[in-house]
């Protein structure tokens, strides 16, 4: 029996047309084996849940290099459970202080990946927290 | 296109000696393309404008010497050299030869050039001081006409007045100490930036004939040819560091554990507060006939083919925003949906 791959939605927050780093992950996680859905820019929290609920992902990564991930983030959660979609991993890179990285933790924000992470480091904590390859 | 064209028949008309466009590729190098590729998609680019103005009847001369450019300038200290000097090439040919000018004006490429947003680290930003400087040199031996010099800590935050005030400096310090402001194109006649010149404008060359077999620049973005194109080496290059076939000191070598704090400009949240007001302010003030009245017309302008620069000034004047505006322009051209390649 063939394990259902896992499924990514990448997604750009708000008023931010900085996708450069959006799309490399996109690409390393498809090239990786992974179903990897891009919502382009300019989305809101509700149309990233959404999406989220129609292509039934086991992930949403969020980035965002605009500042306003203290404003989106916890929208986009609340939205989150309130669909019930409580096994939904989310994760987040793009320019997020330092000092913001805890709080955005305690929120749901299940890994922040600064600049400079390793792609090969992102599909490896995506497979163990997913439990699938 | 049609504001595009609009601008330039109204600049040229009305306003001759405002420069009308300036065409970028900072933004396609900024997304990862290689310096060649930015050369050739921004040129392209140019020349599509130039045929649509032609196409909706202007005169080349009356309205090719007020184009301009905009180019990024990256690390690759000499590539970029040549890649400025290939672009005064490469234009003056193209609108000598392809569009037959004949004011010599029509064939100056006259660039505006701004240091690499993207060569910015996080890590270690003081470097960044170091990158902007290398790329600026670039510039100006390049031959640019004007010059943006990044902040220090703008791959972090919007930058502090202190690290505003060291990237206008570094201009400063090129311009008045260095030097090399004092001759035209200093590097030339070197064997090395002469043959990286002739190369950059041989590869742009195969570009422009694979966009024209493709019908021309709007026919390949509507294909998603340099978006492609633009992705592929994105993502080689983010494998190349990965693999450290490429160095980012303080990225993927010299990197250090510590990272000195660096103050970031906070934005006070007030500003937010006040400029709202201010508008509801405008909304609540201005003549709301007038900005119906001018919304109608311009969204029938837009419906039309006639000139859309006067109503768009008419909006303004009744203090139409800016979002109203666009939101007419949307009612009637649509949005442009950027298909999602990767």
């Amino acid at each position: 029996m063939t394990e259902k791959k896992i499924r990514i939605l990448i997604a750009k927050p708000g008023l931010d047309g900085h996708d450069r780093g959006a799309k490399v992950i996109a690409r390393a996680l498809r090239d990786a084996g992974m179903e990897v859905i891009y919502t382009g820019l300019r989305q809101t929290p509700e149309q990233i849940i959404n999406a989220a609920l129609q292509e039934d992902v086991d992930a949403i990564g969020l980035s965002i290099l605009s500042g306003a991930h203290m404003h989106l983030f916890p929208r986009i959660l609340e939205l989150k459970s309130q669909n019930n979609l409580n096994d939904v991993l989310v994760f987040a890179g793009g320019i997020i202080p330092d000092p913001d990285i805890p709080r955005l933790k305690e929120m749901g924000i299940a890994e922040i990946f600064p600049p400079g992470s390793s792609l090969d480091e992102i599909v490896a904590f995506l497979r163990s927290h997913i439990g699938r390859t | 296109m049609r504001l595009i064209t609009d601008t330039m028949e109204f600049g040229s008309r009305y306003v001759p000696r405002w420069n009308t466009i300036s065409i970028s590729g900072y933004h396609i190098r900024e997304a990862g393309a290689t310096a060649t590729q930015e050369l050739a998609f921004t040129l392209r680019d140019g020349m599509e404008y130039v045929e649509y103005g032609l196409r909706a009847g202007l005169e080349v001369d009356a309205f090719a010497p007020r184009l301009s450019f905009f180019f990024d300038v990256h690390n690759d200290f000499f590539e970029e050299i040549a890649k400025l000097r290939a672009a005064r090439r490469i234009w003056a040919r193209a609108m000598k030869d392809r569009f037959h000018a004949a004011d010599p004006r029509s064939m100056l490429c006259r660039i505006h050039c701004q240091t690499a947003g993207v060569s910015l680290t996080a890590q270690q930003p003081y470097n960044n001081v170091v990158r902007v400087t290398l790329q600026a040199l670039a510039a100006v031996l390049g031959g640019t006409q004007s010059l943006h010099t990044n902040s220090l800590d703008e791959t972090l935050a919007l930058p502090t007045e202190k690290a505003v005030t060291i990237a206008l400096r570094t201009q400063q310090i090129i311009a008045h100490e260095s030097g090399v402001a004092n001759v035209i194109d200093p590097l030339g006649g070197s064997y090395f930036l002469e043959t990286l010149t002739n190369e950059m404008e041989e590869s742009a060359a195969s570009y422009f004939e694979r966009i024209d077999s493709l019908g021309g620049m709007v026919s390949a973005i509507e294909r998603g040819y340099p978006q492609r194109e633009i992705q592929e080496s994105s993502y080689q290059f983010a494998r190349a560091l990965e693999r450290k076939e490429k160095i980012i000191v303080g990225v993927n070598e010299f990197a250090t554990e510590e990272q000195p704090p660096v103050d970031l400009l906070v934005i006070d949240g007030a500003i937010q507060k006040r400029q709202c007001s201010q508008l509801r302010m405008l909304r609540a003030q201005r003549e709301v006939a007038a900005v119906e009245r001018n919304l109608t017309a311009l969204k029938r302008a837009a419906e039309g083919t006639e000139n859309l620069m006067p109503r768009i000034l008419d909006c303004v004047r009744s203090y139409t925003t800016l979002g109203e505006i666009c939101d007419a322009l949307r009612s009637v051209f649509g949005e442009y949906r950027e298909p999602s390649i990767f």
